[in-house]
């Protein structure tokens, strides 16, 4: 690869990322700005929020189990099962619930939002809104923020409460007593980790509807770069999620002490 | 002749992907001087279209709407002029989660000075000058082609503007659809809108404008009236008006 080369993607990088952060900007500025447009925030928590929470549930529920399998295992021989309720419920509320719901939904939401906004970009729907003299970022970015913002979070501790539910039926079926599972979940906690628990979803929420519009509302060609386009956000809201969520993660350990 | 009655451009430039569309091209659109721009397929009509209303950035030049340089601006701060120009877009481009009258009221309702009970009948007025007062609870996947045509002049009628922009609008319909595009604008001139039109079509282009731009590799090759573009000596225009054997892609 010659210089020039290089050069040249990391121009176009820096620029993608510009554009990224300035429309995260603009939009986090203007859902606070009228029209508020409540009407189209409803459709959307409705249709990216509400309709997420089967799949969260079931992701809950089965990885709450596998994790109180996994920790009854290894605590077996210390004679150490009372410690499998505090186990579920720290990793499940800090970092997998958190983590695996909006994986899930990034999934799911991500590569919609991005088609239909795609879709609206290539038959000149968004265009046509424009001359039509409203502000795409109120009318289209916003609603869908302000959705993913509220609805994460939400979904997230919907997705701990199965997890943990999962988690007691696993020790059920392995004879804890169900008092020692309960009374043991807040043993490794502090308060500050429920808080991380839905800082990191509200984060992750924000990052999935951005990715989505942005890579939405810059798709290129037809129904292909539509495709194309859906395939490009989940990937890069999950790489996203997964990044921030270590850097997240950083910073509360530091606040910690 | 600079008026502020018009909307222009400028000595522009546009590229796109490596590609040189427009070179160095002024334009202007008189009110009252309807205009029809010819051109083959990909010369970049529509996107003279979309330069004007703002809706790409140049890469050098200026486009105008009246007195307001638009050119540079953030789209806030020229959406008040902009409201004057409505567009007909090529596919229709009506919103598909809409039905036909939440389309045709779009902009009423957004701007939300009128009553429902007042929008209905703005909607209504204006589907019935197009003629699809029928369509009205449909959703657009549901019309054909031309009726969508149809529907989508009706949403660019509805906020009343002075210029309204027509993106091939006869393109794909039948002899008498294509009659009733036509009666509808002489309709519209009539009212006094000015109207500017992207086609191939020379029957309609000829019916409807006054002036004639034909562009050719990124240049205006020839801009005048009827008579003009029918004299004229420039072998490119006279292929466009009748092509011969020397047309051949093959
Ligand atoms: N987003 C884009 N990316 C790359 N090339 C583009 C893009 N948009 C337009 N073009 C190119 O610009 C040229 C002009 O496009 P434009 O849509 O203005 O053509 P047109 O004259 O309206 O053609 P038609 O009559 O077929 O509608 C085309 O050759 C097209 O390939
Ligand atoms: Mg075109």
């Amino acid at each position: 690869m010659t210089a020039a080369a290089i050069d040249k993607i990391l121009l176009s990088f820096f620029y993608e990322l510009q554009n990224y952060f300035t429309l995260a900007g603009r939009t986090f500025v203007r859902i606070f700005q009228r029209p508020f447009y409540y009407r189209e925030f409803a459709i959307q928590f409705d249709k990216l929020g509400f309709a997420s929470l089967f799949i969260c549930i079931l992701t809950g529920l089965f990885s709450g189990m596998v994790m109180a399998l996994q920790s009854l295992i290894q605590l077996k021989p210390f004679a150490a099962t009372s410690y499998v309720g505090g186990m579920v419920a720290v990793t499940m509320i800090k970092e997998l619930g958190p983590v695996l719901a909006s994986l899930m939904v990034a999934g799911r939401v991500g590569s919609a939002i991005t088609a239909e906004l795609g879709t609206m970009v290539v038959t000149e729907q968004v265009d046509a809104m424009r001359v039509e003299g409203t502000d795409i970022i109120k009318r289209l970015v916003g609603p869908r923020l302000k959705a993913m913002l509220l609805a994460l979070p939400l979904l997230t501790i919907v997705t701990d409460m199965v997890s943990i539910f999962g988690g007691y039926i696993m020790s059920a079926g392995y004879q804890i007593n169900p008092l020692m599972y309960i009374s043991g979940l807040p043993q490794f906690m502090v308060f500050q980790d429920l808080i991380e628990g839905v800082v990191k979803p509200a984060v992750f929420g924000g990052i999935i509807a951005i990715t989505g519009c942005y890579v939405g509302l810059n798709t290129k060609g037809g129904a292909e770069g539509v495709g194309a386009a859906a395939k490009k956000a989940v990937v890069l809201s999950s790489v996203l999620i997964l990044i921030c969520d270590f850097f997240i993660a950083k910073i509360f350990v530091v606040f910690r002490g | 002749m600079i008026s502020n009655d018009s909307i222009r451009m400028e000595k522009l430039c546009y590229s796109v992907g490596g590609r040189r569309i427009l070179e160095n091209f002024d334009f202007q659109l008189d009110r009252g001087v309807n205009r029809t721009i010819l051109g083959i397929s990909g010369a970049g009509k529509t996107t003279i279209l979309k330069l004007l209303l703002g809706l790409l950035e140049p890469n050098s030049g200026t486009v105008s709407i009246g007195n307001l340089c638009i050119t540079g601006l953030p789209e806030s701060g020229f959406m008040q002029q902009r409201k004057q120009i409505a567009i007909v877009f090529q596919g229709g481009a009506l919103f598909d989660s809409m039905t036909v009258g939440e389309n045709v009221g779009y902009r009423l309702f957004e701007e939300g000075h009128l009553s429902q009970a007042e929008i209905s009948k703005i909607v209504l007025e204006k589907l019935g000058f197009v003629g699809v007062e029928a369509a009205l609870d449909l959703y657009p996947a549901e019309l054909s082609g031309g009726m969508k045509k149809r529907v989508a002049i009706a949403r660019a009628l509805a906020a009343d503007p002075d210029y309204i922009f027509f993106d091939e609008p006869t393109t794909g319909l039948d002899p008498i659809g294509v009659y009733n595009i036509c009666n509808l604008m002489q309709r519209l001139q009539a009212e006094g809108k000015t109207t500017l039109m992207v086609t191939h079509d020379l029957a309609t282009a000829f019916a409807t404008s006054q002036r004639f731009t034909f562009l050719h590799d990124a240049q205006m090759l020839f801009e005048g009236s009827e008579e003009e573009m029918r004299c004229s000596t420039i072998p490119e225009v006279i292929e466009f008006l009748s092509p011969t054997e020397r047309s051949l892609f093959v």
